[in-house]
């Protein structure tokens, strides 16, 4: 059994296991709980990433840009300026004399050499500290080079996945006014306020943004998921439904009903192979395990873990509908935590991001990436069949077979 | 003799404030690594959760092992107050967790910043929880905002002697007749190399830091919370008993090394030699290994040897003038450039992310042999790579080759060239913890490796479809 922090003991719950289910969550990591979580730079840092035509410089030292260079798989159809890495990379004495001198030199002379449409700038902890007054920075260099500049203080175009949803979009005769952030473009996202209907996938940030959006714009939103078969069947109905026109609905449900036929004799061949086997779920925001555990329920598979880095209570509670008995849930969690999940109830395969790959490959265990930084595209139709071929070629592996786990009872494990 | 060397740190024109597409990462990840190299030991970061994770998505990257790094989880509160309070919590909560034989702390440019007192903390920690049960506690300073991963690496192999190192500690296996090997910042690969070089020469060593198993380690049935191997911590306390201490890197400061402190302190004789790539300066190492064992070196490196040179005289031809750029960690570049230089290729761009001021020296000093190189090699400190892309346009490098980390891979792909991958980190390719550099057969794969990418872009680029090259 794994021993969990005191501090952490009711972030943890197994179904069935307790009459009351309360799960707390949304709170600051245990000092000392090696978290999977980042910090608030890299939460946006992250999600402003995909914008292709930005500008994106880290004000502060080295690593913050370094460990975020390129780390996304978001693609761009034309300029690819969020590829390259810029920081101002302060020195002791821009801390002792503060950075605001050489963050309007750096912010300068990269507008002059890139022209970008805007320029985000991200302040780093250290930043606030030193009390830099990167705000009036970014005015100033907004005012002489005739960009937005935005302090960035503190979804997404991964492996092309936006241009297949503006596919589907396209055959039903909705236009996509603006992506945000995949694939993202400055002047895209200044018309975003014109559209008749925000669609949210997946996380808290976006949902904040849309709801800041129909205060301001009284523009509706609604949320969806893109991934596994029904979640994107029902994103497509909802979307049609909103717009009430009889020819956008035929044409959503012959794009469906085409779909929907070209997925399912694979997919049925892979859920021969993989019905019975047992996942576990651990991923950044709650929204994406809902449809995580619905796919993998599609291909007749049981979650026997699930848990997130940063959900809340609401996201918890349809989680635990959504699980079977004996399913262990758990908020914010760490690798000791997360190897005895996998040991205790062995599992087949992990589906987590990079942090959470070398767990499972040290147990034995078959590993397939859902985290932002991966290649390849998962949502829509033809990315729930990915996913299906992605998690069988890790399961059906025959490399398992060499792995102590299945070696253990037939032969003496050395260590 | 005319010097190799024609351009000594030139400042790039135009001279950007920015750092763009940066060629080093940030001195706490390099004690982390170190941390990682000592027996029973968990690594720690005093300061924001996030850089732990970073730092560790980072490693795991290149490794591809788990790597924990805990972390004291820095809020808005701890930044006013001061971080004693988390400081304390994160050691109970990781000792109760982990059972560590020993935590090592690093500082962030955070905590750095507002001031901790980092010593005084462990100090009131040590005293609120005594007893033998509980874990050694080293703590390295490694603000972020001062030097890069080699240096957080380096600082982080002194303080840890520094802290643990007693005079008369070594007993038994630990009282004499050792030497202390401070290897730097090199592969799993390459330590295990060494570990084995030292066996053959029948002499004891104490091998700081050690991660070729904690980093690279077996398939296993349970979860290891802190993995095995490691330097144990009583050859660290009993590193002044050495007969002698062996580091690599002609570009170290002294007074961040680990030898110099063992001679300043202990008079335990410290003999600093370039990393051993390539034949001279494995010969100099070897030679090394030698005088201070007073035995002769084990025959099966002298065949290593032999069949390194032949294999020299077989592939000399495909390799004489050809042009590559050197970039990644200093001292990994001066020996990546004392090879390429005895094997005719001209390094035209030595290139590192880290400014120790003694890296156009010691490209002058390994390169001084190869008449080929005179006054084609240029030097550059504190660069990033597009400025590498920038040099290498206005200077007409017109490299055949690239080699270094991963990071240099979308330069090779706009160049159009190779990018042979080798030190750290490697990204894109696996296996990259397992690449051995040192001594003669480490520097038989890299041989190989290098006229091997050559002739496969001779191959592929010809009309003919040549069979035999």
């Amino acid at each position: 059994m794994v021993d969990i922090l005191r501090e952490r003991e009711r972030q943890v719950y197994r179904k069935g296991q307790e009459t009351s289910f309360q799960l707390d969550c949304e709170k600051q990591s245990v000092a000392g709980s090696v978290s999977q979580r980042a910090c608030v730079f890299c939460g946006s840092r992250v999600v402003l990433y995909p914008i292709a035509d930005a500008l994106h410089i880290v004000h502060g030292p080295i690593g913050c840009a370094s460990y975020t260079w390129d780390i996304r798989g978001a693609l761009s159809s034309g300029p690819e300026l969020h590829r390259l890495s810029f920081s101002t990379d302060m020195q002791e004495m821009d801390i002792v004399r503060g950075g605001e001198k050489k963050l309007y030199a750096a912010l300068c002379e990269l507008i002059d050499e890139h022209h970008p449409k805007a320029a985000f700038v991200y302040a780093t902890c250290i930043v606030g500290v030193i009390g830099d007054d990167v705000g009036a920075v970014c005015k100033r260099v907004s005012m002489e080079k005739g960009i937005p500049v935005l302090p960035v203080h503190s979804d997404f175009n991964l492996a092309g996945e936006t241009w297949i949803i503006r596919d589907y979009y396209a055959r039903m005769g909705v236009q996509v006014v603006s992506c945000i952030t995949g694939d993202g473009r400055i002047d895209e996202i200044r018309r975003a306020h014109g559209a008749a209907l925000n669609v949210v996938q997946c996380s808290g940030s976006m949902t904040h943004l849309a709801k800041n959006l129909k205060d301001k714009y009284g523009i509706p939103f609604i949320r969806v998921s893109y991934f596994g078969l029904e979640d994107m069947s029902k994103s497509l109905y909802d979307v049609a439904r909103h717009f009430g026109n009889k020819e956008v609905m035929q044409r959503t449900q012959s794009i469906v009903r085409e779909e929907l036929d070209r997925a399912m004799p694979l997919l049925a061949e892979y859920r021969r192979a993989l019905s019975g086997k047992r996942a576990a779920i651990y991923v950044g925001g709650a929204f994406k395990a809902f449809s995580l555990v619905s796919a993998l329920r599609l291909l007749g598979m049981k979650t026997v873990m699930v848990g997130s880095q940063t959900g809340n209570k609401e996201d918890y509670e349809q989680l635990r509908e959504l699980c079977d008995e004996g399913t262990i849930i758990a908020d914010d969690s760490n690798p000791l935590e997360l190897s005895t999940f996998l040991e205790e109830k062995e599992v087949d395969v992990f589906i987590g991001g990079v942090k959470e790959r070398p767990i499972a490959y040290k147990l034995g265990i078959g590993f397939c990436d859902h985290n932002h930084e991966r290649k390849e595209a998962l949502a829509g139709f033809e990315g729930m069949v990915n996913f299906a071929r992605e998690v069988y070629g890790s399961v059906m592996s025959p490399v398992w077979q060499l792995t102590p786990r299945k070696r253990a009872g037939t032969l003496e494990v050395v260590r | 003799m005319s010097s190799p060397v024609r351009i000594t740190n030139s400042a790039p024109k135009p001279n950007w404030v920015s750092t763009r597409n940066p060629c080093k990462a940030c001195a706490p990840l390099g004690a982390a690594l170190v941390m990682r190299g000592i027996e029973g030991a968990i690594p720690f970061l005093h300061g924001s959760q996030g850089c732990a994770t970073y730092m560790r998505r980072y490693l795991i990257s290149h490794f591809r092992e788990p790597m924990d790094i805990a972390s004291s989880g820095f809020s808005e509160a701890s930044t006013i107050f001061g971080g004693g309070a988390n400081l304390h919590q994160g050691l109970g909560n990781v000792t109760s967790q982990y059972h560590p034989g020993l935590i090592g702390i690093a500082t962030t440019c955070l905590t750095e910043t507002i001031g901790e007192d980092v010593h005084g903390m462990l100090h009131d920690y040590r005293e609120k929880n005594p007893g033998a049960e509980n874990p050694v506690l080293v703590h390295v300073s490694t603000p972020s905002y001062s030097g890069t991963h080699i240096d957080g690496f380096n600082n982080a192999v002194r303080s840890v002697v520094e802290q643990l190192a007693e005079a008369g500690a070594g007993t038994g296996a630990y009282a004499g007749n050792f030497v202390n090997l401070f290897p730097g910042m090199v592969s799993t690969e390459d330590l295990r190399f060494l570990k084995e070089v030292t066996a053959d020469f029948g002499v004891p060593m104490t091998l700081f830091p050690d991660y070729s198993e904690t980093l690279d380690g077996p398939s296993m049935l349970k979860y290891e919370k802190i993995p095995g191997g490691g330097t144990p911590i009583a050859a660290l306390r009993a590193t002044p008993s050495a007969d002698a201490s062996i580091e690599f890197g002609r570009t170290l400061r002294t007074k961040n090394t680990a030898a110099s402190f063992l001679q300043e302190k202990f008079a335990v004789p410290a003999k600093r030699i370039g990393l051993p790539i390539g034949v001279h300066e494995s010969d100099a190492f070897f030679t090394t290994m030698e005088e201070l064992t007073g035995k002769p070196t084990p025959g099966k490196y002298n065949q290593e040897r032999g069949r390194l040179v032949d294999a020299y005289v077989d592939g000399h031809k495909y390799l004489f003038g050809k042009r590559a750029i050197v970039f990644g960690d200093e001292d990994l570049v001066v020996g990546l450039a004392s090879f390429l230089a005895e094997i005719g290729v001209v390094p035209v761009l030595c290139a590192s992310g880290g400014k120790s001021g003694a890296l156009t020296r010691s490209i002058a000093e390994v390169t001084s042999h190869a008449s080929h190189c005179n006054g084609k090699i240029m030097v550059r400190e504190g660069i990033d790579f597009m400025t590498i892309a920038e040099e290498t346009a206005l200077n007409e490098f017109k490299p055949d080759f690239l080699i270094g980390s991963s990071k240099g891979a979308k330069l090779a792909r706009a160049l159009g060239v190779p990018l042979i991958r080798v030190g750290f980190p490697i990204h894109d390719r696996i296996g990259g913890q397992r690449i051995l550099h040192l001594g003669y057969r480490g520097a038989q794969r890299l041989f190989d490796l290098v006229v091997n990418t050559l002739l496969e872009v001779k191959q592929d680029s010809s009309s003919i479809g040549y069979s035999y090259l």
